[in-house]
């Protein structure tokens, strides 16, 4: 039963031999980065969505819960991203519960680069793993193959190269929290201005050894302006053919079908013949 | 062949007003470029939640059936109405379950939340990823279109009667740009006490 | 699945997975290939008023995920005088590859300018608008990849507007959006423009309802809708942004407006 059901799988491949091309996921063609910094870690991201050139989302969370104490920030596949972190998240807290002990950032990176290695690359997760435990503050990154990186300062995602551009030209050893959370946040900026991936706002996460703060929608610098016009119709504006009201009442306890009396609208077209 | 998802065509968008939530679709059913049928509603209602499914025809079918069916099973097991809320969670695990072998299937969910009050609306990938919009969700083979009309169409708080018109000619205007969506639309206007569905006069080309 | 590496830089540009790059060449023949075209993304949009035209794009030039400037004109003024281009009073608007954009503009100008310095008085728009089908068409078989949109006062004085396709087909119409976000775009001007799909409240029931006749709408009103349509098409389409250009061409010449947009 647990695991995934394969059973479209012969179909699909069928079709794709046939020339039909596989299905566009929403993707977080996205900015994420972490950095170390004395007595915790940040890890931040940007927020949008995309399907394409299409702005699916406009503000998505890219900062998944792993632990109250490890966070993961995740790039590529979204529902990808959202499952594996989901699932690492479950197991580590079992392991939790059975060991009778804080979870480890090294082995919540280690299930991950597990699973991910287990699936070959196919499954699109890029993380930025990032905690502190009994240990102490720790940052990774993991890829969809199932490599990982231990490092100071990480980037990841289309506006890797834009956010690193920022790591590179102001990263110092030993910052404070809140130099640490500025340089993150700047680094996130650079993808969000200068990659077509990433987009309007910026999530922050600060992890230290008494507590996690979630900064959901830390730096908002792509609000919409108002528009310039009004563009309520005036009611009555739209033909309509026919109408049913259903009250809560005549909502059925178990569900069942409900039809518009099609027959008797003019125009629009003959009723099917169907088989019965 | 082209993709899956656009060998039927088929429209559908949903979006939030003063509460209250509507949803509509077309009733297009195509075969490419030849129109099978004009009356093929994607909207499906489970009680409380309304469940909107675009894509690939026999997905929509099956998969209609399959959440019919789950649906129903969550009323059996908990003996209260599903909320949109573990609607949504239920559909993308659903449809994650089937990450290497996908439904051809853009759902959306729509909804008011009977412990909170609050209208509710999500759409999701063929794998499940979940978009949890504040504002509209749009998808099917008019869904560039669909993001224009809403985009520019769209604003905060509208009375259920204003949300029918915005929704209405959001939807209208986008089909009618897209040659695989259109032949009529369903509205259904959701407010907490009552379900509002009407059918619209649509460019029958 | 495609989708897994969605995320990665198109074009080409190494992805997040070393199986996607080759390193090496494949052994045995091997063709070599050269593809003339990018696509520089952005959008443009063209709407025609009762005694003005109004033209706007959008300044964003892109490849793949990057962007190239955001600074560049898709606007130009065709048939003036130096390089202000004094006196003009056709505007073209080119989007698709900008170089040639950029080719087809100078070709044009070149062309209006001569026509002037022959003939002695200024080229029609309805003239204009068909030399810049033949330039197209002339390129039939290596086309300039833009979609142009031409946009001038007719000999009456009444707004013109002329679109075209890359080969050169084209028509005379009230409001069309072309490029990136033209199916975001002209779906909304359909509505906001031309009341498509809009009826007469309490004009009758159902089949019996009056549709809403479209009337040249005042040119206040038209700049608000071009500039709603750009910040719509900015908030839904990554390669829309930066800048809008807009020129309002009306019997006193051509204005030139720009106003920021959001850059992320």
């Amino acid at each position: 039963m647990p695991g995934f059901d394969f059973s479209n799988h012969n179909r699909n491949a069928a079709l794709h031999a046939q020339g039909v091309p596989l299905p566009k996921a929403t993707s977080t063609g996205t900015t994420i980065v972490g950095c170390i910094y004395d007595g915790g870690v940040v890890i931040a991201a940007d927020t949008r969505a995309t399907s394409g050139p299409i702005v699916a989302d406009k503000n998505c969370e890219k900062l998944h819960y792993i632990a109250p104490q490890i966070w993961c920030a995740g790039a590529g596949t979204a529902a990808d991203t959202e499952f594996t972190t989901a699932i690492i998240s479950s197991n580590l807290e079992l392991h939790a519960l059975s060991t009778g002990r804080k979870p480890r950032v090294v082995t919540c990176m280690t299930m991950l680069k597990q699973h991910l290695f287990r699936y070959q690359g196919h499954i699109g997760a890029y993380l930025v793993v990032a905690g502190v435990d009994p240990t102490g503050a720790h940052l990774f990154t993991v890829h969809a193959h199932g490599s990982t990186d231990k490092l100071p300062y990480v980037t990841m995602g289309s506006g890797s190269l834009a956010a690193m551009s920022v790591f590179e030209t102001q990263w110092k050893s030993a910052l404070s929290k809140d130099d640490a959370v500025k340089l993150c946040a700047d680094a996130i900026q650079a993808g969000i201005f200068n990659d077509l991936g990433s987009g309007s706002n910026v999530d922050v996460c600060v992890i230290t050894a008494e507590k996690t703060t979630l900064m959901r929608n830390y730096i908002t610098p792509n609000v919409r302006e108002s528009k310039a016009r009004n563009y309520r119709f005036k009611r009555g504006t739209t033909a309509v053919l026919n109408e049913k009201v259903i009250t809560r009442e005549e909502i059925s306890k178990y569900v069942t079908v409900h039809e518009l009396d099609e027959q008797s609208v003019a125009g629009v077209g003959e009723v099917m013949d169907v088989d019965s | 062949m082209g993709s899956p998802f656009s060998i039927n065509g088929g429209a559908c968008v949903a979006m939030v007003g003063k509460d209250c939530v509507a949803i509509a679709c077309d009733l297009r059913l195509g075969m490419q470029a030849l129109t099978v049928s004009n009356n093929f509603p994607k909207i499906f209602p489970y009680g409380d939640v309304y469940l909107g499914l675009t894509g690939l025809a026999t997905d929509v079918s099956t998969v209609s059936d399959l959440f019919r069916y789950k649906v129903n099973m969550y009323r059996l097991r908990e003996e209260r109405p599903i909320s949109p809320q573990t609607m949504a969670n239920l559909v993308s695990s659903t449809l994650y379950e089937r990450r290497f072998g996908p439904y051809f299937v853009s759902p959306v969910v729509a909804g008011i939340n009977h412990t909170t009050g609050k209208p509710f609306i999500c759409g999701f990938d063929s794998i499940g990823c979940i978009d949890f919009a504040k504002d509209f969700i749009v998808s099917g083979t008019a869904s560039d279109q669909l993001f224009g009309t809403c985009e520019g169409l769209w604003e905060p708080d509208l009375a259920p009667e204003d949300l029918f018109e915005t929704v209405s000619q959001a939807l209208l205007n986008a089909v009618d740009r897209d040659a695989l969506s259109g032949w009529g639309a369903h509205v259904y206007i959701i407010e907490k006490d009552k379900v509002t569905k009407r059918l619209l006069k649509g460019r029958q080309d | 699945m495609a989708s897994v590496f969605a995320g990665a830089p198109p074009n080409g540009a190494p992805g997040y997975s070393f199986a996607q790059t080759p390193t090496a060449a494949p052994a045995g023949i091997r063709e070599h290939s050269f593809y003339p075209y990018t696509d520089n993304g952005g959008s443009t949009l063209g709407i025609s008023g009762a005694d003005f035209s109004i033209l706007a794009g959008d300044t964003r030039s892109t490849s793949g995920y990057s962007i190239n400037t955001r600074y560049a004109p898709k606007l130009f003024k065709i048939g003036g005088e130096g390089p202000e281009s004094k006196g003009a009073r056709i505007v073209l608007s080119v989007v698709g590859f900008a170089a040639d954009g950029e080719a087809l503009k100078e070709r044009l100008d070149t062309i209006v300018k001569m026509y002037k310095y022959q003939h002695g008085k200024p080229m029609s728009v309805a003239a204009c608008a068909q030399r810049l089908s033949h330039i197209l068409y002339g390129k039939r078989f290596f086309p300039y990849y833009v979609t142009a949109i031409l946009g001038g006062l007719d000999e009456e004085g009444k707004g013109a507007l002329y679109s075209y396709d890359p080969v050169g087909s084209y028509e005379r119409e009230q409001c069309r959006a072309a490029g990136a976000a033209a199916s975001l775009i002209m779906p909304f001007l359909d509505n906001q423009v031309n009341f498509k799909n809009q009826y007469i409240p309490g004009s009758g029931e159902g089949h019996a309802l009056q549709q809403r006749v479209p009337e040249p709408l005042p040119r206040k009103d038209v700049e608000e809708l071009v500039k709603d349509a750009f910040t719509s098409a900015v908030e839904r389409h990554i390669e829309v942004g930066d800048g809008l250009q807009m020129m309002i061409i009306t019997k006193d010449g051509i204005e030139e407006i720009y106003e920021e947009l959001k850059k992320d």
